[in-house]
């Protein structure tokens, strides 16, 4: 019985964990790191995202962070765009 | 550089009745080299306008290109597509798509950024796909080539299906050949690049039947954009509601799937245009320069030493030139007056070239203002400023670039409302403008000066800290707080128009052109001159005619009082004239104004001396200084210290000194606060193209001042 319910337990973070990894976007990204763009979750303002070139299947790579943290610049398509974070947030990232 | 053959163009030869005067159209993303190409073109022949109806600027020049043919070149908003996202932007649709518009353009070039072509090729295939007459400026082509990335123009040229020109538009290159292209007859490009899907073409058959076009994009472009079309009557806009609905149109997702497909044929076609050498560009010199200028520590404090630099600039340097168009004015004022005599005379020497001296002396100011933003800009560096300190602005509903004319503001207001021009979201322009007065500018501190000689003990703590100066400082912050708080008020009433974004090209660094620096001070120099200048000389005349001038007799009843008691006191020539001018101004216009204004401001500790003085503001708040002496029959020539000694001894009904602490604490609240400045107001409605901004700034920061002033009179009497 005990097993059984830690079994879950562990499970269940397990999928909790999947879920995050799903859910990734570019504001989790460290400097430096590449990654894919999946979807953007934002509708309008992924309009304006795509038109400034991050489409789904594009490589993205963090650059920089603003001083205080926020906004920050990631490269895509060869050029440096910035964004805020909470933009950022809406761009979601491949697992 | 050699220009590649163009092969679309048909031959020159095909004689269709031209036009003697064409219309160009400049249009391209933002950081493109747009403007750099339309200065290049029209040098000093330009002209800045309207764009009917909006609050845009729309700046416009004429060449000649050959003997028979002349071209306006008009140099529309920086946009990214074809969907526009701002104000601005929508300038674009509304000049391209109004069948029936007198604006629009023969030809359009097309500049795009050669180191960044696929995001900048998007704009170019949706207007490819309106099939207008088009040119590509290929520029920064050799950016791009020390980047490593090489492009075959001849085969774009294919691709794209129009004539394509490589240029360095900074250095001039290309553009020769550029213009030799735009004098030839161009057809509409044959190629499209997004094919509209099937299952909208019922659609798009009733909307091109409705409004009579032949074009398949522009229908879908109607259709995406009815709203916000201005040429489109309310009929056809709800017409169209209605067949968007039955036909379940569905407008983000269809862009979206657009810009996607459009990106994908892009991909296609640079397959075999562009070859890039180096993979990655990490090492690229801006990244590097940018680990200096964005950094924690060493970011801040040289942008804090150049706003210093700036703050120097337009506070100290600027104040030479600024006497001297003093002085011209005063020897040209004096030597009418030695030669001349007459009403006419005062009216025009003391009137319209004093205003006009009021506008004049503005000029180095913002030519100074202007030179730094200019470089600012065009080294890249402005989009720093605004990337390190937007997430503090912010919070206070301002921009990262507010800084910039928040700090101005605190030499001038006038070229720091201009200077909110590289704002480029409407709310947070609108918040800058109009928060940038409540700095305590320059012209307040003759106000300050002398009331704070007057009622504030000179002492020193730790023997360095002057009182006199932690007072004057304390006013400065006053005014700071005061900008940010109501910034933050207006951000909570303010409603947005458009949805505030950061998302913009972090543009490398590049060195600016000297061309467009000095074309934009030229800019901003004509703009201040010829539309705030007009308002700020009527308003000086109509001021000065109030202080020169009374009702009845009472001027010449004034001059003999002031004979009779200058014989009692036995007074000299020199004194007998400052106590004329005393007595008049107190029965004046100006006079009758500060007395009937008294029951108002006695709250406030004031008297109608200084009501008169109030209202003499209005020109510059310097003026109350003068003001005081005339009123107080101090004279014109005495300094800071012989004023206040003789404020000084000013006695009140009780026998009081007058200008008690509290007194004098009050008005200088009160000049902190107050909208007392014509330029400014006149200023902020060039910028803002309404005079409901002015008018409500001046009914704020008047009403502001009030209460402040009333609260500290009382709170202190």
């Amino acid at each position: 019985m005990f097993i059984n319910s830690l079994n879950k337990e562990r499970i269940e973070v397990e999928h909790k964990a999947e879920k995050q990894a799903v859910r990734r976007s570019v504001r989790d990204m460290e400097i430096g790191e590449r990654g894919v763009i999946s979807s953007l979750n934002d509708p309008e303002m992924g309009l304006k995202l795509l038109e400034m070139g991050c489409i789904p299947g594009a490589e993205i790579k963090m650059n920089s962070r603003a001083p205080l943290g926020d906004p920050i610049t990631i490269i895509v398509n060869d050029y440096t765009l910035s964004l805020r974070l909470d933009e950022a947030e809406t761009i979601l990232l491949k697992p | 550089m050699t220009v590649a053959t163009q092969p679309e163009i048909k031959p020159a030869g095909r004689k269709i009745a031209k036009p003697a005067e064409v219309k160009i159209a400049l249009i391209g993303n933002p950081n493109s080299g747009k403007t750099s190409l339309f200065n290049q073109l029209t040098g000093l022949n330009q002209k800045v306008g309207n764009f009917p109806g909006v609050t845009v600027d729309k700046k416009s020049g004429f060449i000649q290109l050959t003997p028979s043919i002349r071209a306006e070149i008009i140099d529309l908003p920086g946009s990214y597509s074809l969907y526009p996202k701002s104000l601005d932007e929508r300038v674009i649709t509304d000049l391209l798509h109004d069948p029936a518009s007198k604006q629009s353009p023969d030809l359009i070039v097309v500049t795009a950024d050669a180191s960044n072509l696929k995001r900048n090729l998007l704009l170019f295939t949706q207007l490819a796909d309106l099939q207008l007459p088009a040119v590509l400026a290929l520029n920064m082509v050799d950016v791009a080539e020390q980047e490593g990335v090489k492009i075959d123009v001849d085969a774009l040229q294919r691709e794209l299906g129009v004539p394509v020109i490589p240029m360095n538009a900074r250095k001039g290159a290309g553009v020769a050949a550029l213009k030799i292209v735009m004098t030839q007859q161009l057809t509409a490009p044959q190629k499209a690049f997004y094919t509209v899907p099937s299952d909208l073409q019922p659609l798009l058959q009733s909307i091109k039947s409705r409004f009579g076009l032949s074009n398949d994009y522009l229908a879908l472009q109607y259709a995406h954009l009815h709203k916000s079309l201005k040429f489109l009557k309310e009929e056809d806009v709800a017409w169209m509601g209605e067949q968007l609905e039955s036909a379940g149109f569905k407008s983000n997702t269809r862009q979206a799937e657009e810009t996607i497909a459009r990106y994908t044929r892009i991909n296609e076609l640079l397959l075999d245009v562009v070859r890039v050498e180096k993979a990655d560009k990490d090492e690229k010199f801006s990244n590097r320069l940018d680990q200096i200028l964005t950094h924690k520590v060493y970011g801040y404090l040289i942008f804090f030493g150049l706003l210093f630099l700036i703050f120097q600039a337009i506070f100290a340097w600027a104040s030479y030139p600024m006497d001297l168009i003093d002085l011209g004015i005063a020897n040209l004022n004096a030597l009418i007056q030695s030669n001349f005599e007459g009403p006419l005379i005062n009216l025009l020497t003391e009137g319209v070239i004093a205003g006009l001296g009021g506008v004049l002396i503005f000029i180095p100011q913002i030519a100074i203002l202007f030179a730094f933003i200019a470089i600012l800009e065009e080294t890249g560096y402005m989009a720093r400023v605004t990337f390190m300190m937007d997430k503090v602005m912010r919070k206070f509903g301002l921009n990262g670039k507010s800084v910039v004319p928040l700090i101005s503001g605190v030499a001038c207001a006038v070229p720091a409302v201009m200077s909110a021009r590289t704002i480029e979201n409407w709310k947070d322009r609108m918040i800058t403008i109009f928060v940038t007065p409540l700095m305590s500018c320059s012209a307040r501190i003759p106000v300050y000066t002398v009331l704070i000689a007057l009622v504030v003990p000179e002492v020193y703590y730790f023997g360095f800290l002057n009182l006199q100066g932690l007072v004057l400082m304390a006013l400065y912050l006053i005014g700071f707080v005061a900008a940010v708080l109501s910034a933050w008020l207006l951000k909570v009433i303010l409603k947005a128009r458009e949805r505030s974004y950061f998302i913009m090209e972090f543009p490398t660094y590049k060195m600016p052109r000297w061309k467009n620096v000095g074309l934009t001070i030229v800019e901003k120099v004509k703009a201040f001159v010829f539309e705030a200048g007009k308002i700020i000389v009527a308003i000086s005349i109509i001021l000065w005619v109030l202080a020169s001038y009374g009702p009845g007799d009472g001027f010449e009843r004034a001059e003999q009082q002031a004979l009779v008691e200058a014989q009692n006191e036995g007074l000299t020539q020199e004194e007998t004239e400052v106590r004329i001018a005393s007595h008049q101004l107190e029965v004046s216009y100006a006079g009758k104004f500060g007395q009937a204004i008294e029951p108002v401001i006695k709250p406030l500790g004031y008297d109608w001396k200084i009501g008169i003085a109030l209202l003499t503001s209005f020109a510059a708040r310097e003026v109350f200084v003068g003001t005081m002496s005339t009123i107080y029959s101090i004279g014109e020539e005495e300094n800071v210290t012989t004023i206040k000694e003789k404020l000084a001894t000013v006695k009140d009904d009780n026998g009081e000194p007058f200008f008690s602490p509290a007194r004098s604490f009050s008005l200088m609240i009160f000049y902190l606060f107050a909208m007392q400045c014509v330029s400014t107001l006149a200023i902020v409605r060039r910028e803002t193209k309404s005079w409901a901004w002015p008018a409500a700034q001046l009914v704020y920061m008047s009403g502001l001042a009030y209460v402040m002033a009333f609260i500290t009179y009382q709170l202190l009497r």
